[in-house]
């Protein structure tokens, strides 16, 4: 049994939205912990389930479109994440999940559907779909290296006042404006599906050290040989 | 067989010389680019060319090669069969299979599940064979909620016969709107894309193979054929060994699906079954190769549900080679690596390489399973003891390893 002071990872939904290999996500934040001596303890929610309000990070990833639908609505009728993002809890809300976070999201056709307003954006249905790599400089406030990651998504999302963009691309499409995702207190949303942390420790990390503090560096020998592959093979150098 | 139209024929006959062409310089089987030319000169080629035979499509996300052949191989009893052998599964090679066999009365075609439907309505084909839907190259695929929608409407007002496992509920989803549907409990091992009901959103309920929506009335329909680990239960109660030589429980799943296919064809069991039981290896799939001592047997995995089958196959006491790429038909996103579950691997030696091998490392250090990293596989083989090895590639690391040892594997 994981103690009291362990931290709590919630996964949202694997049912509906983890078709990008999401799982991924929650993996190297558990491993980024635990090789620190953070105990962890991770829940999976599923879409029938009640959103538990007492967790540190909510992850929710990526999926098809009526799921997506099917999940802002239960996310809606629950209130659980709102509760705990009331809290201070932390959260990575990745392409699908990202929109949903939003006023508003494009559904299978393109119809606006009410997204859980959670995040000051509102997406909609874009010209072409955008599948590709996507390398993207990160907001300065953030301390944060390269962004580097996957994205495959529809979408358009244009930022409110109440958030700052997270990162502005060199390549790829992102949010559709020359910008990548956004930031707003302690949620990050981004388009770059899947296991985006896997290719953004630093990222992980800042999600972590949110809920757990200053962390102690690890060997990151294995990640930053693929970000250093990635990098080279996208950017040509 | 009535006598193709001129132009039909002409066309058949220039895609058949396009493709000995090809195959004569080197550049391939010649399936895809003698039925592209065909194609060209009468875009109506396909369907002249599947009019007034008994066709069965095959279409799944894994198992539609190995499963074709093993239809195939079955109604060789019957007569001769056109079939795609090498998983050119577009409409060009569906029109290179049948104009390399136009006479055979029977044809046996894998399809593309993006192209079910397209293909369907071209062919009129009497028989299809629909095994299981799974998350698989996101960035090229198309989604397979949205893809099983598709299979419905072309399903849909069609005296098609549909053979489909009902124990994969989206297939089940898909399959039902036809109008004749013989079930079979063909099983399902990987299930992260099937929590959700289909028709309602739903939560499935599941209890051992049965599945039930918590909300609407869709359920697991009652299957007329059931594999039962090593044996298939036929409709009429009687029990047949399968005993293929093909390995795995995935394996005897495609050979049940088999059996229900032939039996529309009017093929009964004990007909059929010493037919399946001859297939050894299907494009490459399962062969070994041998270089110094070592033999290495060669097993293709494309997806996360493909993994979990080849991971029912490796022998966990021989060391493991896994080689993953992420070119065109490989999909260039290797996110499914997170899907997949590689705690398995704790304890064997383990061996990475292929063109994403960093990606694969990053993702076996995650799972705390211990690996050398190979540049090549050469060098990954040259490793070894001599003995056995298994190897797990995706599909294009799967063709250089193939074409590194001849093509004839």
């Amino acid at each position: 049994m994981p103690s009291d002071s362990a931290l709590r990872i919630v996964w949202i939904y694997p049912d509906l939205l983890s078709t990008y290999g999401d799982q991924g996500n929650v993996l190297v934040l558990e491993q980024r912990a635990q090789r620190r001596g953070i105990e962890t303890e991770t829940i999976y929610v599923r879409s029938a389930d009640p959103v538990p309000e007492s967790g540190d990070i909510y992850l929710i990833g990526g999926g098809e479109d009526r799921p997506q639908i099917l999940a802002a609505e239960r996310l809606r009728k629950d209130g659980g994440l709102h509760r705990a993002i009331a809290r201070g809890a932390a959260m990575l809300a990745v392409c699908a999940g990202y929109q949903i976070m939003g006023s508003t999201f494009g559904g299978e056709e393109g119809q606006p559907v009410d997204g859980i307003g959670v995040l000051d954006i509102a997406s909609s249905r874009g010209p072409a779909r955008a599948v590709g790599e996507l390398v993207a400089e990160v907001d300065a406030e953030l301390g944060l290296p390269t962004l580097t990651g996957f994205e495959n998504h529809m979408g358009v999302t244009r930022l409110g006042p109440g958030v700052k963009a997270l990162s502005r691309t060199t390549v790829g499409v992102g949010n559709g404006d020359g910008f990548e995702g956004c930031y707003a207190g302690h949620i990050v949303g981004t388009y770059l599906h899947g296991p985006a942390l896997a290719r953004n420790p630093a990222l992980a990390d800042l999600l972590l050290s949110w809920r757990a503090g200053d962390l102690a560096p690890l060997d990151d020998t294995r990640y930053e040989q693929l970000r250093r592959e990635r990098l080279a093979a996208v950017l040509g150098s | 067989m009535t006598q193709l139209p001129l132009r039909a024929q002409l066309a058949s006959a220039l895609g058949r010389s396009a493709a000995t062409l090809s195959r004569m310089t080197g550049r391939g089987d010649g399936s895809v680019i003698g039925g592209r030319v065909g194609l060209m000169l009468e875009p109506d080629l396909l369907r002249q060319l599947a009019r007034d035979r008994r066709l069965a499509l095959v279409s799944a996300t894994n198992g539609k090669t190995t499963t074709t052949r093993l239809i195939t191989s079955a109604l060789l009893e019957l007569g001769e069969v056109a079939t795609n052998a090498f998983g050119a599964n577009m409409p060009a090679g569906h029109v290179s299979a049948l104009s390399t066999h136009k006479d055979a009365p029977y044809g046996v075609l894998e399809v593309d599940e993006k192209y079910l439907p397209e293909v369907l309505d071209t062919t009129g084909a009497g028989v299809v064979c629909l095994m299981n839907l799974s998350r698989d190259q996101m960035d090229r695929a198309a989604e397979i909620w949205l893809l099983a929608q598709k299979w419905r409407r072309a399903l849909s007002g069609k005296p098609t016969h549909v053979i489909a496992n009902c124990d994969d509920p989206l297939v089940t989803w898909g399959a039902s709107t036809a109008a004749k549907v013989t079930w079979v409990a063909g099983g399902q091992r990987w299930k992260e894309d099937s929590w959700c009901c289909p028709e309602c959103g739903g939560p499935l309920d599941r209890k051992d193979a049965d599945w039930a929506c918590r909300e609407c009335t869709f359920h697991r329909p009652e299957p007329q054929w059931v594999l039962d680990d090593d044996a298939v239960v036929d409709p009429r109660g009687q029990r047949w060994l399968l005993d293929i030589q093909l390995p795995g429980l995935a394996n005897r799943s495609n050979a049940a699906m088999a059996l229900a296919v032939a039996e529309a064809f009017g093929l009964p069991v004990e007909r059929a079954l010493p037919r399946l039981r001859e297939v050894t290896s299907v494009a490459g799939r399962y062969t070994t190769v041998e270089r110094d001592g070592r033999h290495a047997r060669l097993l293709l995995a494309k997806n996360p549900a493909g993994w979990l089958e080849a991971f029912d196959v490796s022998d966990p006491q021989q060391p493991i080679i896994l080689s993953v790429n992420a070119q065109g038909p490989d999909g260039r996103d290797t996110s499914w690596l997170w899907d997949v579950d590689y705690r398995i691997l704790r304890g064997r030696p383990v061996f990475v390489t292929g063109e994403r091998r960093l990606d694969l490392a990053l993702r076996l250090d995650v799972a705390d399973v211990p690996f050398s990293l190979c540049g090549t596989f050469s060098e990954a083989l040259s490793m070894q003891p001599p003995g056995r090895v298994d190897v797990i590639a995706n599909y294009t690391a799967f063709q250089q390893i193939r074409s590194e040892f001849g093509r004839a594997v």
